[in-house]
């Protein structure tokens, strides 16, 4: 009788079919335990629907800095804050600003950098609207020029220098196919530029859009901007994928003239290359580089620091020695090759407007323009 | 294996059973673990990606509305239609030109193989984008080609930017692909056939179409789908040298970078999908036809000196490999001029990265570091996870199931897989769909380490290594696991005892391919970096970014010397090592 029924279990059970059961169960129990661990308390479930509510202030000693500044210079600026803060520990994220944002906006669920530094304010807006910035007024912001910052209070952005359109001229090319020097927007478009200019696609550069809206903003309305840039885009031989590489092609003579920006034209001159930087006589489109808080459940005081230090005198002296406008006023000399005047070369710009209307914009310039695909011969 | 029966065992029965009880479990544990990782690693951070295409930006879901407007955009088609044609030209030229490399290599008697091996397997070894500053010194309109060397040579201008430019910079890339792929498939055959060939009569010519090109079929046809991806999906070389010439990865670098659109990234991303999905289907239909090419009997083929022949291949391959040595010359004098093309005066401060950004040194050694680890983890668990597919017995499904997630990643573009990454590995909380349950990521710590950089790495580069593997494992007779077996000998005894040392070259080759593409990769590595381990490629980036050119081809000098190097010594250490395990091959 017991051995009967040994034998019926142990056949019902044979290896093949008890490995199978056992695997089964070892299986099943493994998903179930998983889960379990890993199941979400109703509370953090709360926080991260609301976003990251409740924050606090932590006194952790390290902070991540993304930022689109040149990598040439931050090192620089950052001597004084080592001096200042020797505890705090930075780490620099660099990259270009359309990168910077991407990875701001990729991150939104669990941000990893403490801090924005230097990163065009047009970006900043659009994570302003993703709700991804704190508001901060930082220590001094008094001083700063209320053209080049958020004008809430206390303000999501606070600007540390100005960059603006600016067109690379290579002056050997452009004497070897005998071009005239342009001296603004209108003499972009004389039929003797055909296929000499390249400029940044608006698309995919934020110093193209730059260009772009300026143009339309500027423009007495905005139909004849884009009449404007009809007329400009008979003679642009391509639409390059960054701020910087129309300005690189001029001066490696690729192309005579790029429109870019005027940082980058005065260093490639400054570095030997045959480049007249030209800022156009109706007025450049512009931008701001700018700081801020990165919202998340904990704030670090170290990276309020930072932001107060990123406006401070000492630091600002050292963005006078690159850039031509600075967010506070400093008694540096203009660094060599810069218009005299530079705030009077600011066009009319409105940064809200722009980046309220920046999809609209670009979805009609890929229409116009961007459709054109074949190559040029 | 019968299962024991209760009356009267035998000791030594018994003990049997249980080993290879123990043993399968070992197997299926492995198994189970291999599908993880590959679970992991290729399929969920799909999931969030492909869910932001049915969303707009601000997460509300609407449905196919991407998809609509994608489709009724005229330039975006365009670019769709764009990136065929330059995909399949590229396929076109880089198999095709590609095959006739591997067939000298491989079936003639052409002198300097050993080099041609190494060199022709160069262009693998230079950063996309530092192939672009090269073409453009070479072909653009101040290139030392178009303005012939500044007017000492006659002037040839191929209008570099555009199409013709990209298919240039994607042959480059292609090709050494192709070649090893084919390689590979050349080196498999039997002299028999030849032997009743020419017995028979038949032309060379005859021969070549009745033999030699059958017997590569496979091999080609993998060739052709792994180019064609490859071509497809690839963004470094169209950003630079493209033009006005749209393609879909350039635009899916505008809707994410320049508008910083995911919603639209997303979508086109799907497009990229499909293609190489499509492509990967019907060689996975095509390859389930093939049968063993070599069996126990095989004998080795020898090519025969054919003095017309070889010299003819020789000039052919001095010609290409020519081709690769002149970007790369072009990229080390670019690193060495003051102020291309006015001042021509050579200097060494380039390769002092102490005035530019990018990190210098330090990421030159952090990119080493990641891609000494990319190679042995992930020579380890591909060349394990092939040898479970291929070699494993029981759980027949899982198997095919893995076979097919390894092949996956190829049809996965860089940038694609970055973002992927980010949304899924650095998002704290997951989101069952459809039910509402929520867990925690357990893999949230992985995020910003330089784990997850070997990761992606592994798995950006997986399917190629994967498919290395596996026909090296279908070269092994099956009688060894049958002797094994029969002799109660443990898998993973024979494994690492029989299997390891035959497959040595494979697996070394597999090492160096991991080395070289974690040197040069950027478009997955970029959204993944941290901020405390900059990275050499990505430094060549912000470098060419900056306006430093001279410097971005320093480094681009450096890393192609280095994965040289490596190369290099590689076989030089490995020489006798791999002697003796390939002589099994040669009699």
């Amino acid at each position: 009788m017991v051995n009967d029924l040994v034998r019926i279990v142990t056949q019902a059970f044979s290896a093949r079919r008890r490995q199978r059961f056992l695997s089964m169960a070892a299986a099943s129990f493994a998903v179930v335990l998983f889960v379990a661990a890993c199941a979400v308390s109703q509370e953090d479930l709360q926080q991260a629907d609301s976003g990251a509510a409740g924050s606090t202030s932590s006194n952790d000693s390290s902070i991540t800095v993304y930022t689109a500044l040149e990598d040439d210079q931050i090192s620089g600026y950052l001597e004084s804050f080592q001096t200042q803060n020797p505890d705090i520990t930075v780490n620099i994220v660099r990259d270009s600003t359309g990168i910077i944002t991407a990875k701001l906006l990729a991150e939104a669920n669990n941000p990893q950098a403490d801090v924005v530094w230097g990163t065009a304010a047009s970006s900043l807006l659009v994570a302003e609207e993703k709700g991804l910035l704190e508001p901060y007024a930082p220590a001094g912001v008094e001083a700063v020029n209320p053209r080049f910052r958020d004008d809430a209070n206390p303000p999501t952005w606070v600007g540390i220098d100005v960059w603006m359109s600016a067109f690379c001229v290579n002056t050997v090319e452009s004497e070897k196919l005998g071009l005239p020097i342009p001296k603004g927007w209108a003499d972009l478009v004389n039929p003797v530029y055909k296929g000499h200019i390249v400029m940044s696609n608006p698309a995919s550069s934020g110093t193209g859009f730059l260009s772009v809206s300026s143009i339309l903003q500027n423009s007495p309305t905005e139909a004849e901007g884009w009449a404007y840039l009809d007329q400009l885009h008979a003679n642009i031989a391509q639409y390059m994928h960054s701020g910087s590489r129309p300005c690189k092609a001029a001066g490696a003579g690729e192309f005579p003239i790029g429109i870019s920006f005027d940082y980058r034209a005065v260093s490639q001159k400054n570095e030997g290359e045959p480049i007249q930087p030209v800022f156009p006589v109706e007025g450049s489109g512009w931008d701001v580089e700018a700081n801020a808080l990165i919202k998340k459940a904990e704030i670090k005081d170290a990276a309020k620091t930072f932001l107060d230090w990123a406006i401070s005198p000492d630091v600002m002296a050292k963005y006078a020695e690159s850039f031509s406008i600075t967010s506070v006023k400093t008694d540096v000399p203009l660094p060599e090759g810069f218009i005299a005047d530079p705030e009077a070369q600011l066009a009319e710009n409105d940064l809200r407007w722009a980046a309220a209307n920046r999809d609209r914009i670009l979805e009609e310039w890929t229409k116009r323009y961007d459709a054109k695909s074949e190559p040029k011969t | 294996m019968t299962p024991t029966t209760p009356t009267a065992p035998r000791p030594l029965r018994v003990d049997r059973t249980k080993a290879i009880d123990t043993e399968a479990w070992i197997m299926r544990v492995l198994l189970t673990l291999g599908a993880i990782w590959l679970l992991v690693g290729v399929v969920l951070p799909l999931i969030p990606m492909i869910g932001r295409s049915f969303r707009d930006n601000n997460g509300e879901w609407v449905g196919l509305g991407n998809y609509l407007r994608y489709l009724t955009t005229p330039s975006l088609v365009q670019s769709f239609t764009n990136s065929l044609a330059v995909a399949l030209t590229t396929t076109l030229l880089a198999c095709g030109l590609g095959f006739v490399y591997a067939y000298a290599l491989t079936r003639t008697a052409m002198p300097g193989k050993q080099i041609f091996r190494t060199l022709g397997l160069l262009s693998l070894y230079i950063p996309p984008l530092a192939v672009a500053i090269g073409l453009i010194f070479l072909f653009g309109n101040q290139g030392l080609v178009t303005t012939g060397l500044f007017g000492s040579l006659p002037e040839l201008n191929i209008n570099l930017y555009g199409f013709n430019g990209i298919v240039l910079g994607e042959f480059l890339y292609c090709f050494p692909q192709a070649v090893i792929i084919l390689m590979t498939a050349l080196n498999l055959t039997d002299a028999r056939l030849y032997e009743a060939a020419e017995v028979l009569g038949a032309s060379p010519i005859k021969t070549f179409f009745t033999v030699t090109l059958p017997s590569v079929k496979y091999g080609l046809i993998s060739a052709i789908f792994v180019c064609f991806i490859l071509a497809f999906t690839d963004f470094g070389v169209p950003k630079v040298v493209g033009g006005n010439f749209n393609v879909l990865a350039t635009d899916i670098y505008k809707q994410v970078i320049g508008q910083q659109n995911f919603a639209m990234g997303a979508t086109i991303s799907v497009f990229l999908l499909v293609p190489s999905v499509l492509a990967f289907v019907i060689d996975r239909i095509v390859q389930r036809r093939q049968t063993a090419l070599v069996s126990a009997k095989s004998v080795p083929l020898q090519p025969k000196p054919n003095p017309t022949l070889d010299r003819i291949m020789f000039a052919f391959c001095t010609l290409v490999v020519g081709f690769a040595i002149a970007v790369f010359a072009t990229i080390i004098l670019a690193s060495l001029v003051r102020v291309w093309p006015y001042d021509l005066s050579l200097s060494l401060k380039n390769y002092d990265f102490g005035s530019v950004g990018g990190g210098g040194y330090r990421a030159y050694w952090n990119s080493i570091r990641m891609s000494l680890y990319t190679a042995i983890f992930g020579t380890i668990i591909v060349f394990t996870g092939a040898y479970l597919v291929e070699k494993g017995r029981g759980l027949k499904w899982l198997r095919s199931a893995k076979y097919f997630l390894s092949t996956i990643p190829l049809a996965l573009p860089g940038l694609v897989l970055g973002l992927s990454y980010v949304f899924f590995f650095n998002n704290p909380i997951w989101r069952i769909p459809f039910t509402g349950m929520a867990i925690y990521n357990p893999f949230k710590g992985l995020y910003g380490t330089m784990a997850l950089l070997v990761i992606v790495n592994i798995i950006h580069f997986y399917t190629v290594c994967f498919l290395t593997a596996t026909t090296a494992l279908k070269q092994i007779d099956p009688e060894f696991e049958a002797v094994s077996a029969s002799m109660a000998v443990p898998f993973y005894k024979t494994f690492w005892r029989v299997t390891v040392p035959l497959s040595l070259p494979a697996i070394l080759e597999i090492g160096i391919y991991f080395f070289v593409n974690a040197m040069v990769t950027i478009s997955a590595i970029i959204f993944l970096y941290p901020a405390n381990l900059p990275l050499a490629a990505v430094a060549i980036v912000n470098m060419d970014d900056a306006g430093d050119i001279s410097a971005a081809a320093a480094m681009s000098t450096l890393i192609v010397a280095t994965s040289l190097g490596v190369r290099l010594l590689y076989s030089w250490l490995t020489r006798g090592m791999r002697a003796r395990s390939e002589a099994w091959l040669s009699r």
